[in-house]
């Protein structure tokens, strides 16, 4: 079976820090910044890239912010 | 774009799986992080957008946090008077019976003020769609104890929790209206996981497109968080949502219409 890799872009300006994407994920790929955004929130980011592109931590997100990409290796 | 750990050839349009679709807006959410309406307004505008219906579409936008939607939304909007968006959905529809009228509202505006106005729209059989987001609290006011608060639970106005026997009992807005022959399909869905966000989108799909045979009002009720009222992070807050609002409001379809061929 082809191997299905994933990848999310995070808008991290828009993103509030309610870590709400945190334990949507499987994969437990994302996780919260100790930078800051321009609102000073701790953006959420990716930690590894073990995604699989489910797309959950995009369907939870209230404002939005990640774009996921899936790719057959 | 900054540097991303990903392998760049996945980010490339032809993978795309998901974006935030352009029937939002562009500007910034006004609701604090980790708010429910947030996932309500792009889920109602990804059925929106699934079903090509953006110009035929009128929302009613009510008084509370969502009294803004019309900025966020990208479909035409009308704000109502404090309660009053089936009321003013019932003037929209009848004069134009071939639009998607809609209302988005609290459950201080549904549930209280506008308790009369909700149940006879929804006794009259309008061709609405009525979503009432419910997080059991007044949020933009400052928390104050709403219809729907939980016995027990605390409130700036009941700060010993609320008292049944003085305060009364939570209000089932949602059960109380399928009871009405007006209304054709009821359900209540919650948007803090992916799983019900899902089933969320399938209710509003659902009463959108009962809209168009005429039957009746379609009432979808989202069990939301307020961490910001309930004084607790969004995480938690979804936690507590679960353990102790959804034994109260449980989740699923209470009244759905006979499938036609």
């Amino acid at each position: 079976m082809a191997k299905v890799k994933g990848a999310i872009v995070i808008d991290i300006q828009r993103c509030k820090g309610c870590e709400v994407c945190v334990p949507a994920c499987p994969k437990d790929v994302i996780g919260m910044s100790t930078n800051v955004n321009n609102k000073g929130y701790h953006y959420a980011e990716p930690k590894h890239d073990d995604c699989i592109g489910c797309a959950n931590c995009a369907i939870v997100c209230p404002d939005g912010v990640i774009t996921v990409y899936r790719a057959k290796d | 774009m900054a540097e991303t750990i990903f392998d760049p050839n996945i980010i490339k349009d032809q993978n795309l799986v998901y974006k935030r679709t352009d029937h939002m807006k562009e500007k910034a959410l006004s609701y604090c992080p980790g708010c429910g309406h947030g996932t309500a307004h792009r889920i109602l505008m990804e059925v929106i957008e699934e079903m090509g219906i953006q110009e035929k579409t009128i929302g009613v936008s009510p008084v509370g946090c969502s009294v803004l939607a019309y900025d966020f939304m990208n479909v035409d909007m009308q704000g109502a008077a404090h309660g009053r968006a089936p009321a003013l959905a019932t003037a929209i529809k009848r004069l134009m019976p071939d639009k998607f009228v809609f209302t988005y509202q609290g459950d201080g505006d549904l549930a209280a003020i506008g308790t009369a106005e909700t149940i006879h729209a929804c006794n009259r059989g309008e061709h609405i769609t009525i979503i009432f987001i419910n997080n059991g609290i007044y949020g933009m006011t400052g928390g104050q104890m709403a219809p729907t608060t939980l016995p027990g639970m605390r409130s700036s106005t009941s700060p010993y929790g609320r008292d049944e026997a003085t305060m009364g009992h939570p209000l089932r807005m949602t059960e109380l209206v399928a009871t009405l022959p007006g209304t054709c399909f009821v359900t209540r869905q919650a948007v803090h996981t992916p799983g019900n966000v899902r089933k969320a989108k399938r209710a509003l799909r659902t009463a959108f497109e009962l809209q168009t045979r005429k039957i009746g009002v379609s009432f979808v009720e989202i069990v939301s968080n307020c961490n910001s009222g309930w004084k607790m992070t969004p995480v938690k807050a979804n936690t507590w949502m679960e353990e102790n609002m959804f034994p109260y409001y449980p989740l699923g379809d209470i009244k759905v219409p006979e499938k036609i061929d």
